[in-house]
């Protein structure tokens, strides 16, 4: 009879439920779906520049979106939705129930996956037809496409939910949240290409995992001939998987420990 | 041992001593009221007890369990309670039904999701989103997620607030219903009428301290208060208080040779007892 139910059980609901909230909430849909493809479609078509042999600075955008859109459907979403679930009293009530933390983790976890994949493949869509982006041949490429979507969309949902306890209210979220994330993609090398960027703007975006998700994703949208052209002379592979990793942790560490259920 | 047993509770926000020094025993079965005016105490009590607040000081056991309990303990625990909030809300973009349903899966041993929708009143709702629901509505489908757990124990901070009258008649027969199925309740409430109609025991807080725990029939010696009695003599409207008002009926039915021109015996109401327990609000 004290047999309550698994936390995974209620998480894989919860996941459900999420989507179905999110899927009606008309304006959170068409800002995180489609922004992305907004942007693309105004950088793409401002910028038709060639930035090295073979390389068009629309394709080495098309990259920067896909990792940035991890970014902003994740920590982004997370870090100002939550404070406003909390505003609301909604998290308290939900921490009156036999809910676990861990439920209410996998069920945002679900959600941004879900809303990565349709993010993706707009952005695949849009970069293929209209962009010159070319889809990978070499299977290799698409493995490291796989664990960087879903590394990268991991990371990315534990630290909105570590965030989400930064901001004092629902209302505020977005004027604390917005400007980390535009700032870090300027740093990053998502507008402008990161080799020409000033020294210590890459130093500080080499401490974040953005740098490291758009250069991985370069990797697999740009010929590996562009590897000469960043940074490291390299894709750095195996360093991005551990950096996105270390970040996994801390999410996970301080969402575990310190995520606030009630405003006071 | 008692459902509830709280000793020396003490708890402070900054300077303000909100809770200071507070007893309670609530038992297995009984529906247990909470009185007291705007600021006593009250929902900082009981969401300590909830495992919402931490306390300064004293002991607290809900259940057998400290509310503090943390992790696996704490999920076998707030599985055998249920919760209504004094102010909560959601985002609104489900319907009542999925909304219910969805709550019914946190539990080991859920009531049934359409029994209790029906039971709140919402049967014709259950379809809407949260959002366009009224007030009231809403604060029945708080009812609803406060219940369907089937809760052994069960927490109501103000729960009627914006209750039409029929909706309040309604949520005391069904509160009165989990008593008998055996569920213990802890009502807060401003409304006298509901503590009377509802509770087997009240306790009216102040200033963070009980003033006194009794039966709402027995609060302040109210059982045995004089009663006053009031009838027409002539142009006169007179007034007496007594401890006998049978006997002063009697005499002065004998007095008029029958009927006594508009007889009115009155005690004090629950309401005027309470008034004067927690005296002048300025004080
Ligand atoms: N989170 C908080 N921070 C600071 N002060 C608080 C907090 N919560 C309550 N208080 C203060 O503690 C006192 C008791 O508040 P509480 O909410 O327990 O009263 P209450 O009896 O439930 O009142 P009401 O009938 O209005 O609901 C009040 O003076 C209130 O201002
Ligand atoms: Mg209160």
């Amino acid at each position: 009879m004290n047999k309550v139910p698994s936390a995974l059980k209620i998480g894989l609901r919860r996941g459900s439920l999420e989507i179905k909230q999110f899927s009606r909430q008309r304006e959170s849909v068409v800002f995180t779906l489609f922004f992305p493809v907004i942007l693309l479609v105004i950088f793409g078509s401002v910028f038709q520049n060639t930035i090295a042999p073979g390389v068009t600075f629309s394709q080495y955008f098309v990259a920067g979106m896909i990792a940035s859109g991890l970014v902003n459907t994740g920590f982004q979403a997370l870090a100002i939705t939550i404070p406003m679930e909390r505003d609301v009293g909604a998290l308290k009530r939900l921490r009156g129930t036999p809910m676990p933390a861990s439920s209410y983790f996998i069920g945002k976890a679900i959600l941004i996956f879900a809303s990565m994949a349709v993010q993706i493949i707009m952005l695949l869509g849009f970069g293929v037809l209209f962009f010159g982006l070319e889809m990978p041949t070499d299977i290799s490429k698409w493995v490291t496409f796989t664990w960087l979507v879903i590394l990268g969309s991991a990371c990315s949902t534990a630290l909105g939910i570590a965030f989400s306890i930064v901001p004092k209210s629902g209302r505020g979220a977005s004027a604390v949240v917005s400007p980390i994330v535009i700032i870090l993609q300027f740093f990053s090398g998502v507008f402008f290409v990161f080799t020409q960027l000033p020294t210590w703007m890459q130093q500080v975006a080499a401490i974040f995992p953005l740098k490291w998700l758009t250069q991985g994703m370069r990797s697999v949208f740009l010929p590996d001939s562009f590897a000469a052209e960043e940074v490291a002379k390299s894709w750095e592979i195996g360093r991005t998987f551990v950096i996105l990793m270390l970040w996994l942790a801390i999410g996970i560490f301080f969402s575990v420990r310190k995520f606030k259920w009630d405003r006071d | 041992m008692s459902l509830i047993e709280v000793k020396g509770l003490k708890k402070s926000y900054g300077d303000l001593q909100a809770v200071r020094g507070l007893d309670l025993q609530i038992e297995q079965g009984e529906i247990f009221s909470l009185l007291g005016p705007n600021g006593a105490g009250k929902t900082t009590t009981v969401e300590i007890l909830e495992g919402f607040r931490t306390r300064d000081s004293g002991s607290v056991s809900v259940l057998g369990v400290d509310p503090q309990i943390k992790g696996h303990e704490s999920r076998i625990w707030r599985n055998r309670i249920g919760i209504v909030l004094q102010n909560s809300a959601d985002a609104g973009d489900l319907s009542v039904s999925e909304t219910v349903e969805h709550f019914s899966n946190y539990y080991s041993n859920p009531l049934n999701v359409q029994e209790v929708i029906n039971s709140v009143g919402l049967d014709e709702k259950q379809s809407s989103l949260i959002r366009t629901l009224s007030g009231g509505q809403r604060r029945r489908l708080d009812v609803a997620l406060g219940i369907i757990g089937n809760p052994e124990l069960l927490f109501l901070d103000e729960p009627t607030t914006g209750f039409d009258p029929q909706a309040r008649r309604a949520f005391w027969s069904l509160i009165q219903q989990l008593r008998n199925d055996g569920t213990t309740i802890l009502l807060t409430t401003h409304y006298l009428d509901e503590a009377q109609a509802l509770a087997d025991r009240v306790a009216v807080i102040n200033h963070g301290q009980i003033v006194e725990i009794s039966t709402p029939t027995e609060l302040g010696g109210r059982a045995t208060a004089q009663a006053t009695v009031q009838w027409r003599d002539g142009a006169q409207i007179k007034l007496e208080k007594t401890d006998n008002p049978t006997a002063l009926v009697s005499k002065l039915s004998a007095h008029f040779g029958g009927e006594v021109p508009e007889v009115i015996v009155t005690r004090p109401s629950l309401e005027d007892i309470y008034l004067e327990m927690i005296g002048n609000p300025n004080e």
